[in-house]
Parts: structure tokens; C-alpha cells; sequence
């Protein structure tokens, strides 16, 4: 005896994944809309353009907003070459052995290791073994760390979902190993590769822990990459805790989600451009 | 036809691991002829292309003994460059493999490996290698259009093409046709019995009458093993052996 016939076990399905991705979706837009609708009227030139007055009470947020740049900027400089080239090690250039195993495992367990962790390990290793001090430097280093892990399976992903004839076809065509990574690997990947990378632009811009620990949280304008720094998501952070403003922190994150958007929406743009041209 | 022997393979066997996939082949195959080996799926027929231009050295727990011979040279002797060797032996893939790029870097891309930069001779051989594929007048006005826009048909001249522009000597069709329909067929076949002129050709044709049209000489592989070869007219008109009757008069296969 069955209770419900195929009709309607296909109709209760339905119903039941409609809901869960209503209440995804809408929970996505009311925490962005609630963000930005307390946020937005805040935001302004002046906003923008000028230095925090009294603890970010008043004034602007422009050397946070700098800060978060330069800190992801170094992040994404150091971690990319490193994610993408060990990503090419364990994909294109060893078989699956004993070491590539231990490689990635260490790579998803870095993955799964909560910030803090990394804030420690790169206040101990970068801020004060190495004397680097609380500075941009420390916490884009600490944060390429961190994001090491996610370059590294995004990339791994997007190189092995190449075909293996497009290989094939290079090799045949008289390339070398070199040549075919290049010509034939690179270009397909290269959509996946960026994915990667912004998934890690979007981690480091939305840090907090571990950014305290490794590039301080001074409210000074960064004029090298020796200066210590407070990012964004750091400003947000003590402005909230603190009681500082409300209005001001609505306002900084109204902000950095806008930065986020921007990102994904260009680096998206760029993407298609460069698919387009291939399809 | 020249009676010269570009390729001799001689006692060629050829292991997946353990699992024996060619067993003890002898084949020589003459300048400027078509060379069809043929046979049922598993017979070896792609392996033993893969291993002509080395293209098995890529695959895990591959391993061949014997000796294959271009031009008299032993193709795995250690002065051989295996990127040379691929450059003069091409080989066309059973689906037409166009890369995510246009119609020409498709074409340079072989050329480009082999470190020719300047654009006007570049040109020159896109040209020149499409108009041997007779896919020119279909492609020439859009030649920076991306190649995967283009049929089936076309995306396998277009592979044609590619091998054509690196100038080779062999040229290795692994079943160009199978996924083709019957026009883009006949075209295929048509610019293959002119390009002989130039090229030593090895085709292992999707099925028997292909080989009965184009090739001067045929091979017959059974579960990795040669069976019969010769001329085509011999063995189609002719089969010495009853495995080789039974298979081109259909009754298995």
C-alpha cells in the first residue's frame, strides 16, 4: 500500500524546494536591504573622501577604505601566484602519490580552520617573528595565508574540468608540457581560477579577527605597506562593539557590501568578456 | 605510390598494466598512400595510433615493446624529440577537439608552438591549410570568430586544418567521420584522396565501406591482433581469412 501516489509525492517535492529557496532568498535580500536601507542615507562624498573625526564618531572612513584595499591587494598578490601554482603542481604535473594526498588534505584542513587561528599564527609568525609589526604587510600576508586554501581547490576544480583533449589536442599539435599549460589549460581554467580568486578577495574584505591581530587597528591613513592599518570590516567591528555610531558602522558596511558588488560584478564582466570571445 | 616504407612497425606489443591491448603486429605502411586499419571497437586500432606519435607516453600504466620505425628511425630512441616527432606525425581525434578559441588561432596554435610570431607568414599558413581542408570559402570571412560556432563537419576540417598547418608527413585519422553526417563525409573523403599527394595517411575508418572507398591498403585488427592486410582490392575482394570475410560481409562487428 502507498500512501501518496507519484503525482503527488513530485508535487510535495516541488512545494517543499520552492520553500526552502524563498526563505534562502528572501533571508539574503531583507539582511542586504536592512544593511543598506540604515546604511545608505549615511553614505556621501564627505563620507568617502575624508578622515575619521573623534573615533569615526564623525568625519569619513577614506583611510579604511584604503587600508581594506591595500591589505587585499597584498592577499591576493601573494596568494594567487602561490594557490594557482600548486594548483598546477597537484593537477598538471605529479600523479596522484602519497605527497599531492597530504598536500591537499592540509590544504582542505587549512580550509576549515577557523580565522582566529590564522590572526594568531600571523600575529606570532609575521608581526612579531619576522618584526614586521601591526601593519598592512602582516595582515595581507596573514590573510594570503588563509586564503591560500580556497585559491588552491577553485583552481584545482577549474584545471581539471578542462577536457583532457584539449590536452591531448596541444600535445598532438607538438606542444610542450609548458606550451599546452599555457595555450590549451589556462584559458579554459582561467574562468574558474577567477571565481577562486574572488572568493578570497570577498574573505579578506570581510575579515575581522584575524586582521586585529596581524595589521592593528589604527585609524591613521597607511602611507606604506609598514603602517599599520584598520580595515573596514575592523571599522565596522569597533564602531558597533564600541558604541561608537551605529549610523557610521550601517554606513561602512553599506559600503563594503557595495565594494563586494562591484567586485563580483566586474570580475563576472571580465569573465564573459573573455569567454565571449572563445564561445 | 612510392614503395618506400614510411612506417614499419615491428612486434609491437602493447600493455595497459597488465592487460595486453596489441599483440605482436607487424605492419609497414608506404609514403603517400591511404592506410586504412580497421576492426571492431577494442581491437587496439587507436592504440597503436596513440603509440605511432607517442601520445601514449601520457597515458598511466602504458608500456609497448617492439620497435616502430618513421623513415627508418626509431620513433622512442633517445635523440628522438617527442614534440618534433608529434609535429611531424598528427593525429585527428574521433570528435572534432576545436580549442575555446577563434577560427585562426585554432589554425596558428600548432604554428605558434613552433615559435613562428610573424603575423604575414601566419596568415599565410591559415590560409594555405584551409584551403587544403576545402573549409576556406565557408570560414573566410569570419576567420576570428570563435571555431566552436561551427558544425561538426566543419569543426573537423577545421581539425584537419590545424594538423595540415604544421606541414607533417603522417597524418593519423582516428574515425574523423564517426560523428559526421554523410556530406561533411564525402568532403572529408574527397580532400583526403587529394592531400595523399603530399601526406602519408593512416585512417581507421568507422566502418568497413570507408575503407573500401579511399584506402589503397588495408589492415584488419582482431582483439589486438592483425588479422590480414594488403591491398584494398585483396583482402575486400579476396580474405584470406574467414575472420576477415565474416567481418566485412557483416556478419559480426
Amino acid at each position: 500500500m502507498k500512501l501518496i501516489n507519484a503525482k503527488q509525492s513530485q508535487m510535495i517535492a516541488k512545494t517543499i524546494i520552492w520553500i526552502t529557496s524563498i526563505i534562502v532568498v528572501s533571508l539574503l535580500f531583507v539582511i542586504i536591504g536592512y544593511i543598506l536601507f540604515k546604511g545608505l542615507p549615511t553614505l556621501s562624498w564627505q563620507f568617502l573622501t575624508e578622515s575619521p573625526k573623534s573615533m569615526g564618531r564623525e568625519g569619513g572612513i577614506l583611510p579604511t577604505i584604503i587600508s581594506t584595499l591595500m591589505v587585499t591587494a597584498v592577499a591576493i598578490l601573494v596568494a594567487t601566484p602561490f594557490g594557482v601554482g600548486t594548483a598546477f603542481y597537484l593537477t598538471e604535473f605529479t600523479r596522484e602519490t602519497k605527497v599531492t594526498r597530504i598536500i591537499r588534505f592540509s590544504a582542505e584542513s587549512l580550509a576549515a580552520i577557523p580565522s582566529i587561528v590564522y590572526g594568531l599564527f600571523g600575529f606570532i609568525f609575521f608581526v612579531i617573528y619576522l618584526k614586521l609589526g601591526w601593519s598592512v604587510l602582516s595582515g595581507g600576508l596573514t590573510m594570503a595565508v588563509m586564503i591560500l586554501p580556497t585559491i588552491i581547490r577553485t583552481s584545482e576544480e577549474a584545471i581539471l574540468s578542462v577536457p583532457v583533449k584539449y590536452r591531448e589536442v596541444s600535445y598532438s599539435l607538438g606542444g610542450t608540457k609548458w606550451q599546452t599549460i599555457v595555450g590549451a589549460v589556462l584559458p579554459s581554467a582561467f574562468p574558474g581560477i577567477t571565481t577562486g580568486i574572488i572568493l578570497g578577495i570577498g574573505r579578506c574584505v570581510a575579515e575581522t579577527a584575524a586582521v586585529i591581530l596581524t595589521a592593528g587597528s589604527a585609524l591613521r591613513m597607511p602611507d606604506s605597506l609598514f603602517s599599520p592599518a584598520r580595515t573596514m570590516a575592523v571599522h565596522f567591528y569597533i564602531l558597533a562593539r564600541e558604541g561608537i555610531s551605529m549610523e557610521r558602522a550601517y554606513g561602512t558596511a553599506s559600503l563594503l557590501i557595495l565594494i563586494i558588488l562591484v567586485i563580483n560584478v566586474g570580475a563576472n564582466m571580465l569573465v564573459n568578456k573573455f569567454v565571449a570571445k572563445s564561445r | 605510390m612510392s614503395q618506400q616504407a614510411k612506417i614499419e612497425i615491428k612486434n609491437l606489443n602493447f600493455f595497459y598494466n597488465d592487460h595486453q591491448v596489441i599483440k605482436d603486429v607487424n605492419m609497414e605502411v608506404r609514403a603517400n598512400e591511404i592506410y586504412a586499419l580497421f576492426g571492431p571497437a577494442n581491437s587496439g586500432t587507436t592504440t597503436l595510433f596513440r603509440a605511432l606519435n607517442r601520445l601514449s607516453d601520457l597515458d598511466v600504466g602504458a608500456r609497448m615493446e617492439g620497435k616502430i620505425l618513421i623513415d627508418g628511425k626509431d620513433i622512442r630512441s633517445n635523440d628522438v624529440n617527442v614534440t618534433e616527432l608529434r609535429r611531424r606525425v598528427g593525429m585527428i581525434f574521433e570528435e572534432p577537439v576545436t580549442l575555446p578559441m577563434s577560427i585562426f588561432d585554432n589554425i596558428a596554435y600548432g604554428p605558434r608552438l613552433s615559435g613562428i610570431k610573424d603575423k604575414d607568414i601566419l596568415a599565410q599558413k591559415v590560409e594555405n591549410a584551409l584551403r587544403l581542408s576545402v573549409l576556406w570559402d565557408e570560414v573566410k570571412d569570419r576567420l576570428h570568430s570563435p571555431a566552436l560556432r561551427l558544425s561538426g563537419g566543419q569543426q573537423q576540417r577545421l581539425c584537419i586544418a590545424r594538423i595540415l598547418a604544421l606541414e607533417p608527413e603522417v597524418i593519423l585519422m582516428d574515425r574523423p567521420c564517426a560523428a559526421l553526417d554523410p556530406i561533411s563525409t564525402y568532403k572529408i573523403e574527397e580532400s583526403l584522396v587529394q592531400l595523399k599527394e603530399r601526406y602519408t595517411i593512416l585512417i581507421i575508418p568507422h566502418n568497413v565501406q570507408q575503407a573500401g572507398r579511399i584506402a589503397d591498403r588495408v589492415g584488419f585488427m582482431l582483439m589486438g591482433e592483425m588479422v590480414e592486410q594488403g591491398l584494398t582490392k585483396d583482402v575486400f575482394t579476396n580474405p584470406k581469412d574467414q575472420r576477415t570475410n565474416d567481418y566485412i560481409t557483416g556478419r559480426f562487428g
